[in-house]
């Protein structure tokens, strides 16, 4: 990688190469850094925000976390959203792209392919707001697209959406693979360019079918992008704050409320800042946790697969 | 490495020995159907996903009164812009335009040239804690808004920048910056040393080097960051939700969703509205599509 003369370079005036950091090592003490401190350090204090007094609290809002049970409930819904946003979409994901890419694409032409692609990934490129905007209309329960459809072909009685505490969760998920499904499906199709035709071919002269050929070399030979989109996707269920805020604002009956709501909730509605800056803590250190994880697994597999 | 997402990849030999029919009829035929299943099924699935977008469409041209009369699944009674007009009455739709095109094109810029320059100082001069800047790079992109947001209220607040656009722009210059850095680094390894040392014997500087010989053989990743960054900062909505309350200073997603919860407008042009604050991004979508799609791998990559 480093050639003497780079290397020379490089030593030769260590120094200056230091200006070129200087704007983005200004800016991230700024913009990250600092502000992450802050929050640690208000998370320790009592403190409805503004110029209101600070009152310390120790690890006091960190102890009432323990037995809040809409905390608990936030990151058991949490696991909804990763299996809205990581485990169904990756999997279907794979069965779209496999399909595309080594059925349809190879039938009808490219083209056919790529339009398809274009297709699923439109959902991708809208911003999040307008998205949730859509999709509140479609679930409404008066008047909303989903319950007109149902109604139209005879439904009676068609589900409360958004409103049934049993349900939302679930209608979130689904806003929540539709939103998603663009992301994997475009990965592993460019991922599976980097297959050799040859292994197909050989595993069909040898009589595999389709579904053989899927298990046997797509998903095995894909391997690191499906990591890749586990690991960012799943960094990113963590993280949903958009979809619950514009979707059900955590209800109904606090059932579809999520960590990042939760502290949003405490930060700018019940003005208890200090509990949300905990919040937005754990969540940043279970965030990297869980990320360290699959960074280390990933890892791993790459150095296995390549021994 | 897998970057390029071209059209012409899937054309292999497999192809042209599926297209005649006629060779063992019995077989292709049966296979010949097999495809045109599968082809529906693909499609109709893609039909089912844009659905509600199509839908949305329709409903836009409605009348409230058409809408409450007849439902969402009808052909609007008559072509009616009035939704529109609905909409654009409330929101200062113009100005949220402008908003997010001064927004995420300074961000789109700037981010893309200060990653350019961190990453050159990180990748080419290979500084002393390099690894640990990274590190805190990556964090950085992992990092949740939430356990910023608080400070950075109040920052914007001393500063007199909030509810200016001036915040924002700062903020994500930064932090898609975090991203584009930890990318181009790893980048700028596979540029040819040779290239470097030869414009070093030259008498070239650090400076002329990064202009005359980085830039240009990163131009084509650059110019996915630069699309990359346009869009996920037009798109963005917590930091901007909190930090723009004022009209005058939102983003179209974000004027959009204020209007959250308000039962006194019609459906019809919330529709409207919907379908005026995607248009752009559509529009988008579709001049870059190919750099999006290339975009996506070259961060999958990373």
């Amino acid at each position: 990688m480093t050639s003497t003369t780079t290397r020379k370079l490089a030593r030769s005036g260590q120094h200056s190469y230091w200006w070129y950091l200087v704007p983005m090592i200004l800016g991230t003490l700024a913009i990250v850094l600092v502000p992450f401190a802050m929050n640690v350090w208000t998370s320790l204090f009592q403190w409805k925000g503004g110029l209101s007094p600070m009152r310390w609290y120790g690890l006091g809002n960190y102890a009432d976390l323990l037995g809040d049970a809409q905390f608990w409930l936030a990151f058991k819904n949490s696991v909804f959203m990763i299996l809205g946003i990581v485990v169904v979409p990756t999997l279907i994901g794979l069965l779209l792209a496999a399909v595309l890419f080594d059925y349809l694409g190879r039938e009808f032409g490219p083209r056919v392919a790529a339009t398809l692609r274009a297709l699923y990934y439109l959902p991708q490129i809208l911003p999040i707001a307008v998205a949730g905007f859509i999709w509140s209309w479609v679930l409404a329960t008066q008047g909303g697209l989903l319950n007109s459809v149902i109604g139209a072909v005879g439904g009676t009685s068609p589900p409360d959406w958004l409103g049934n505490p049993d349900i939302a969760i679930y209608a979130v998920m689904l806003v929540l693979v539709w939103l998603q499904i663009g992301y994997p499906v475009v990965i592993f199709m460019a991922a599976l360019q980097r297959v050799d035709p040859e292994l197909y071919e050989a595993a069909a002269l040898d009589g595999a079918g389709w579904g053989r050929r899927f298990t046997a070399i797509t998903v095995p030979q894909i391997r690191p992008e499906i990591f890749v989109v586990v690991i960012t996707a799943t960094v990113g269920a963590l993280k949903v704050f958009a979809p619950i805020l514009i979707l059900t604002g955590g209800g109904p009956e606090g059932s579809t409320v999520v960590p990042s709501y939760y502290s949003y909730r405490n930060f700018f509605e019940l003005s208890k800042v200090g509990y949300g800056s905990a919040i937005a803590t754990v969540m940043a250190v279970v965030i990297f946790a869980i990320a360290g994880v699959l960074l280390w697994l990933q890892r791993r597999d790459t150095e296995g697969g390549n021994a | 490495m897998s970057a390029l997402l071209s059209d012409t990849t899937t054309r292999p030999e497999l192809g042209t020995e599926a297209a005649p029919p006629s060779r063992t009829p019995h077989r292709r035929g049966r296979r010949g159907v097999a495809r045109w299943v599968v082809l529906a099924l693909a499609a109709g699935f893609a039909l089912l996903m844009l659905a509600p977008l199509l839908l949305l469409v329709l409903n836009a041209f409605k009348t409230g009164a058409d809408y409450s009369a007849n439902g969402p699944l009808t052909l609007p009674e008559s072509f009616s812009i009035e939704a529109f007009q609905q909409y654009l009455a409330i929101v200062d739709y113009p100005r949220a335009l402008v908003n997010s095109i001064v927004i995420s094109g300074l961000v789109a810029v700037l981010g893309t040239a200060l990653a350019l320059v961190t990453a050159y100082g990180i990748g080419i001069g290979r500084v002393r804690g390099r690894g640990w800047m990274l590190a805190i790079f990556l964090l950085a992109t992992m990092l949740p808004q939430e356990a910023l947001i608080y400070p950075l209220f109040y920052g914007a607040q001393a500063t007199g920048l909030f509810n200016t656009i001036w915040s924002v722009v700062i903020v994500f210059t930064v932090l898609q910056a975090a991203f584009g850095t930890y990318l181009l680094s790893s980048v700028m390894a596979t540029i040819p040393p040779s290239l470097l040392e030869a414009a070093a014997l030259d008498g070239a500087g650090r400076l002329r080097i990064l202009t005359t010989v980085v830039f240009p053989v990163l131009r084509p990743t650059l110019s996915v960051l630069v699309v990359f960054f346009f869009v996920w900062t037009w798109n963005e909505f917590y930091i901007p939700l909190v930090l723009l309350s004022d009209q005058s200073a939102q983003t179209i997603p974000i004027a959009l969703a204020t209007l959250q919860g308000q039962n006194s407008i019609d459906l019809t042009a919330l529709n409207a509205g919907s379908l005026l604050s995607l248009l752009p991004t559509l529009i988008f979508f579709l001049i870059f599509q190919r750099t999006l799609s290339r975009g996506v791998t070259a961060g999958a990559v990373k």
